[in-house]
């Protein structure tokens, strides 16, 4: 079937043998690819009660039948897996041309098995795929592990790897490729670190087979010209990148400061996109054939340094979440993040959590073994960020993420978590749709898996009021359920943007012959959605967990225009579960399962 | 009246970031942007202190507008 290769790479690291089989084609119909695809071989490999990051937990990397394409933006891949810090169903994925040129050597999928004896990284090219030694990589940093592989492979060899912190088992590491491009949250990295696995390099020759060329060809200069001319991705992202949202997440009176207390930046402008593309922007650093080329390129003069600059919610979780408004030392932490291999949403958080730890007198002078960890303290997010990625003294600690950290001091309260993955750079108090959309997420404290700040911060598609909840539980489930397809095609979240559910539907039938319409379309996001719900479920997540932290809750916003709100989830959470047919507990009701075909 | 006019992103270009403005009252954002020469059709968010706003809502003595191109990201 067109769109797909047809091909899984299934891999055991123990034996250390290399398979190829056929995918599944039904099952990929049925859950598209990417992360839809990825959850369904895992629940039907893994049970969802695997310790994540024993040798039973496998790792599934999945591209997506878009992947590898000319359709804009295709290239991306999933890493799905059970994650270390939240216990749920992890999927994280990640642009850069890893992706693309999984698909181009030949392969969907590759699922890797148990654990290896000793340190190893695999190398594809083509059908040639090797399980090397890896001891004289393990311990280095990405660019040079990434350096070191390229050297040994064709030119142009596409590098995936783990740093030091995913080696190290650190609950927040990442999975990197092409530098500074990482599949981030949840843990992943922790997993393949816990295979004893410390990359992956891919060359790859061929073509993703498309149904329909002409088709697919007029339908992609629809999209590049509905890209190009829409404001957002036209102009907004181009420009300035994600840091673009700094400012006007703050003028709203929502950019989380000192750990969620406030929600008011005084000094945000200092790092804000406008600041970081003016004073420090080398250049644009796109991904695989994408027009909106997002990603930032920046000098740090002081290191001698050009490399990948920060996302808005970097910018935040090392700026203002805590209390810091030096924009170098953003960059800083951002630069070791990319080489120690860590989540800079978690790590940024944990880090902002432990100085509302030491703020409060639960870390106490005598046990730090760093510079202080006071609010406003640049050095303290360079510094902490690396003994984090070494797992050192008290950054060991930090490791585990910020609700086991707040755990440990008998206040994991002060952990600005949902199911102990760390909230990304929103306060919900005043984005009341957007609140809804963090609790009820299958991975936790996540923004992407419906990005409600669209209507109701940004007005795309249409401007909601951001303090209002009727109609908001429908609007979430809508984006979720497009966000999981999304994800599943292999496309970035980016370009939902100028492309509505009619567009991704008109390129999927014009890749792989399918008849979608833009009901079944977003039936199979729904199916993904509930599959997902399903292994937290059988993994032990209680529904009980669908909530926000304490003081988002009942703590209103001390300051700023979003003063005096708290976050009703309450009052939504109800009318979100009846929409989903998941009842009146959260638990999904087995004719809405079988209407989805579950 | 006095009204701060706090510019960001493309509408920085030729612009100070932070303005003080003296307006006539009644004023409204249009009075805003028309002095200040931005199209309409350009304003993708217009908040009065921080709060979402309408061209054609009639300003406070100290209001503060906020005015931003489409922007996005996540």
């Amino acid at each position: 079937m067109s769109g797909y290769i047809g091909k899984v790479l299934r891999i055991n690291l123990k034996l250390k043998s290399i398979k190829v089989e056929e995918l599944d084609i039904e099952k990929a119909k049925k859950f598209i690819g990417g992360r839809g695809l990825g959850t369904k071989l895992f629940m039907d490999e893994v049970d969802p009660k695997v310790d994540a990051l024993s040798p039973e937990n496998k790792l599934f990397i999945v591209a997506g039948p878009l992947t590898g394409t000319s359709v804009p933006t295709g290239g991306r891949y999933m890493v799905v897996t059970k994650s270390p810090l939240s216990g749920t169903i992890a999927s994280s994925n990640s642009g850069g041309h890893w992706g693309a040129e999984l698909k181009a050597a030949g392969y969907d999928v590759i699922i890797i098995e148990d654990k290896a004896d000793e340190p190893v990284y695999i190398t594809i090219e083509d059908d040639k795929v090797e399980i090397k030694e890896a001891s004289r990589l393990w311990g280095k940093l990405v660019t040079e592990v990434t350096n070191e592989i390229k050297a040994e492979m064709p030119d142009k060899a596409k590098i995936l790897t783990i740093g030091p912190a995913g080696e190290q088992l650190s609950k927040m590491a990442a999975i990197m490729n092409d530098y500074d491009r990482a599949a981030g949250r949840s843990g992943v990295g922790a997993v393949m670190g816990s295979k004893n696995l410390k990359a992956i390099a891919v060359k790859g020759s061929g073509k993703t087979p498309i149904f329909d060329e002409a088709k697919l060809k007029e339908a992609n200069t629809g999209f590049m010209k509905q890209i190009r001319e829409h404001g957002v991705t036209g102009t907004g992202l181009p420009t300035y990148g994600t840091a673009v949202l700094v400012n006007i997440i703050n003028e709203n009176g929502v950019l989380p400061t000192n750990n969620f207390q406030t929600s008011h930046f005084e000094a945000a402008d200092d790092i804000s996109g406008e600041t970081m593309t003016n004073e420090y922007l080398l250049r644009k650093n796109p991904c695989y054939r994408c027009p909106i080329a997002c990603g930032r390129w920046v000098k740090i003069e002081d290191m001698g340094l050009e490399v990948g600059g920060p996302e808005y919610e970097t910018l935040w979780a090392f700026g203002s979440d805590c209390g810091i408004s030096d924009i170098v030392s953003i960059f800083k932490a951002n630069y070791w993040c990319n080489e120690y291999g860590l989540d800079t949403i978690s790590v940024g958080s944990t880090i902002a959590a432990a100085m509302e730890l030491y703020e409060k007198g639960y870390i106490k002078d005598d046990e730090l073994d760093g510079t202080s960890l006071a609010f406003g303290n640049p050095d303290a997010t360079i510094e902490w960020t690396q003994k984090i990625g070494k797992k050192e003294g008290l950054g060991a600690k930090m490791a585990e993420g910020s609700y086991r950290l707040c755990e440990m001091y008998g206040v994991p309260e002060l952990s600005m978590s949902v199911k102990k993955l760390e909230l990304p750079a929103y306060d919900p108090r005043g984005i009341q749709g957007h609140g809804l959309q963090y609790a009820t997420s299958n991975r936790g404290g996540c923004h992407v898996r419906g990005y409600m700040i669209s209507p109701e911060i940004l007005g795309v598609p249409e401007k909601l009021d951001r303090f209002t909840l009727e109609g908001k539980a429908a609007w979430v489930k809508t984006f979720q359920d497009l966000t999981a397809v999304i994800d599943s095609l292999g496309l970035c979240l980016f370009t939902s943007f100028a492309m509505n559910a009619a567009d991704y539907t008109k390129a999927y039938n014009a890749v792989c012959g399918t008849e979608h319409t833009v009901e079944s379309l977003l039936e199979a996001g729904e199916r993904i959605y509930a599959l997902e719900r399903l292994f937290n479920l059988q993994a032990g997540i209680d529904p009980a967990q669908d909530t926000l932290p304490k003081r988002l809750l009942e703590d209103p916003i001390p300051e700023g225009p979003s003063k005096g709100n708290v976050h009703r989830l309450s009052e939504l959470l109800p009318e979100y579960y009846t929409l989903r047919g998941w009842g009146e507990n959260g638990i999904p009701e087995s004719d809405r399962l079988s209407k989805l075909g579950l | 009246m006095k009204i701060t006019v706090r510019l960001f992103a493309t509408f920085r270009d030729g612009r100070q970031k932070v303005l003080e403005l003296n307006l006539p009252d009644p004023a409204t954002p249009q009075g805003v942007i028309d002095k200040l020469g931005i199209d309409q059709a350009e304003v993708a968010i217009l908040l009065i202190n921080g709060r979402d706003g309408k061209l054609d809502t009639i300003l406070m003595e100290n209001d503060t507008i906020s005015l931003f191109p489409p922007v996005g990201g996540g």
